[in-house]
């Protein structure tokens, strides 16, 4: 049965919503009870430090082609050497966060939300709750903060192997001049730069672990019901990213240079 | 004391509960019985507040569960103690971890303390030494019973069983009626149980209350509950599948 548009913006809504009250049990739980240092651990491991590869992978490979790209179109009106500075900026400030965002959601938001979904359906979540134990104490706030924690983190290191790797692409095998490379990289490269790239990774961490741990939540019965939370929470958490982070540029761009 | 005031439930157009009303009283050992899919287990879950009525209210000892936020249910659920139909154990988790759950997040007792009543309450339900393993290791039954451990070992008021012994052979299930006996006897819990297994029934209950069509439809006491002439209550618990006209 195909919805009416009227539906669908009520629905967007009231999703909207819900994910606000989330994010409010969630403030609200940490001043109830002290988190789970065990459970914040493990979580910390399998965010942080199991997304590694998948995030400098990603990292690299985008440092390369941005390398060899710009230097194609650089090369034709002879700035060569602005090369690093356009992949430093770049990286540091859109596509190390927004690409660090978008693998973490594959990776960790999809686990989470079938973790979690799962829990739902076997009534694990109720039983939780006959254990007096409120569920965003227990699950959702140690994933909301090892990913607020490994977020920028992975972001970090995902943008330094991205610039290494336009290096070794730019310098070794285009032939550009690596002390013009590196010091046009520092000239152009503002600190500002990095911080927003931070400031979006943690921004992008408490989306995707809200968005998952609600669909993960909200998840409708049966293994079907698992699998299209899954998918829900990764297309939902993907698309905000995207919006979110065009009006984190605008904003900080305001914020740092107006 | 638990009361149960006019509560309707319904899912979608389905409507489970239609004004369900009942009492039961502190140290009773009630049993619910009632047709496959006819809202036990829903029933059941209103009495801890895993849902809430559309209507109506829930009272345990005054406080109205259904006005209640999550957050203050948490106090309230301490009192309880609940074994799921499916057992729901946490598939992350060992069988120690599972069982010591409530102790563990409690912070009041050390890591041997918890070793200690974890596997004294294993003992009680027959599977000692399963510290180790994990849920998906069990069988069903053992995964029922593993339920029934973590449900006892905090030593909770009330229990709560969503039925017992459904899955288990004939003799774990006559234990399991006799261990749910003895909890109660000896413990001075109260004792709530959904089963359609009229010989558990007889064991762990005194009181047998049938859910019929979202109402409670009979409330006695177990000798009455047998020898009632009530059509539905007859054929209920005599397992006689009566022709449809009977029971519309
Ligand atoms: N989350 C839910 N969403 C929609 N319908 C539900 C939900 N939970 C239960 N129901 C419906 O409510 C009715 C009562 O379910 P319930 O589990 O309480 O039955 P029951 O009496 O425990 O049956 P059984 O003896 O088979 O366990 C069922 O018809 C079921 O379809
Ligand atoms: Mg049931």
């Amino acid at each position: 049965m195909q919805k009416l548009p009227i539906q669908r913006v009520r629905d967007a809504i009231e999703e909207l919503g819900e994910f606000v009250r989330l994010g409010v049990e969630t403030l609200g739980s940490l001043r109830f009870k002290r988190p789970s240092w065990r459970q914040f651990v493990d979580q910390l491991h399998f965010i942080g430090v199991k997304s590694q590869s998948v995030v400098l992978t990603t990292g690299a490979a985008t440092g390369m082609v941005l390398c060899a790209q710009t230097y194609f179109q650089f090369h034709k009106v002879k700035m060569d050497t602005a090369t690093g500075a356009v992949v430093s900026v770049g990286m540091c400030s859109e596509l190390g966060p927004v690409l660090a965002g978008l693998m973490l959601t594959g990776r960790v938001g999809a686990a989470m939300s079938a973790e979690l979904g799962t829990m739902k359906v076997t009534e694990q979540i109720d039983a939780l709750r006959t254990l007096a134990t409120h569920p965003v104490d227990y699950l959702v706030v140690p994933r909301v903060l090892a990913t607020i924690v490994s977020a920028p983190l992975l972001t970090a290191q995902s943008v330094v192997v991205g610039i290494l790797a336009s290096y070794m692409i730019g310098v070794h095998l285009l032939g550009i001049e690596g002390a013009y490379y590196l010091a046009n990289m520092r000239r152009y490269t503002d600190p500002v730069d990095v911080v927003t790239g931070l400031i979006k990774a943690v921004v992008f961490g408490i989306i995707i672990s809200l968005v998952s741990c609600l669909k993960g939540l909200r998840c409708p019965q049966g293994a079907e019901g698992v699998g299209r939370a899954t998918t829900e929470s990764v297309v939902a958490a993907s698309i905000s990213i995207l919006i979110v982070n065009f009006f984190l540029t605008l904003f900080l761009t305001r914020l740092f240079h107006g | 004391m638990i009361e149960v005031r006019d509560v309707h439930k319904s899912f979608g157009t389905q409507a489970v509960l239609r004004g369900t009303t009942l009492r039961i009283e502190k140290g009773e050992a009630v049993v619910i019985i009632g047709r496959s899919g006819g809202g036990k287990s829903i029933l059941l879950k209103h009495l801890i507040g895993l849902i809430r009525p559309d209507s109506g209210s829930v009272l345990v000892d005054g406080k109205d569960l259904a006005k209640m936020s999550e957050r203050d249910m948490l106090p309230v659920r301490r009192n309880f103690g609940m074994l799921f139909q499916m057992a729901a154990l946490f598939d992350s988790l060992n069988v120690l971890e599972n069982v010591g759950f409530v102790l563990r997040r409690e912070r009041k007792h050390t890591d041997a303390e918890i070793q200690r009543l974890v596997a004294e309450a294993l003992e009680m339900v027959e599977l000692p030494g399963t510290e180790k393993k994990m849920p998906a290791e069990l069988s069903g039954g053992m995964r029922k019973r593993v339920g029934l451990a973590r449900a006892i070992v905090y030593r909770p008021a009330i229990l709560l069983y969503d039925e017992p012994t459904t899955g288990l052979d004939p003799v774990a299930s006559a234990r399991i009626d006799r261990l749910i006996h003895r909890v109660w006897e000896e413990l001075k819990v109260t004792s709530i149980a959904v089963t359609h297994d009229m010989k558990s029934a007889r064991t762990i209950g005194r009181r047998i209350v049938m859910l019929h069509e979202g109402r409670i439809h009979a409330d006695d006491t177990m000798e009455n509950i047998f020898q009632s002439t009530d059509p539905i209550l007859h054929n209920f618990v005599n397992g006689i599948a009566a022709p449809r006209t009977e029971l519309a």
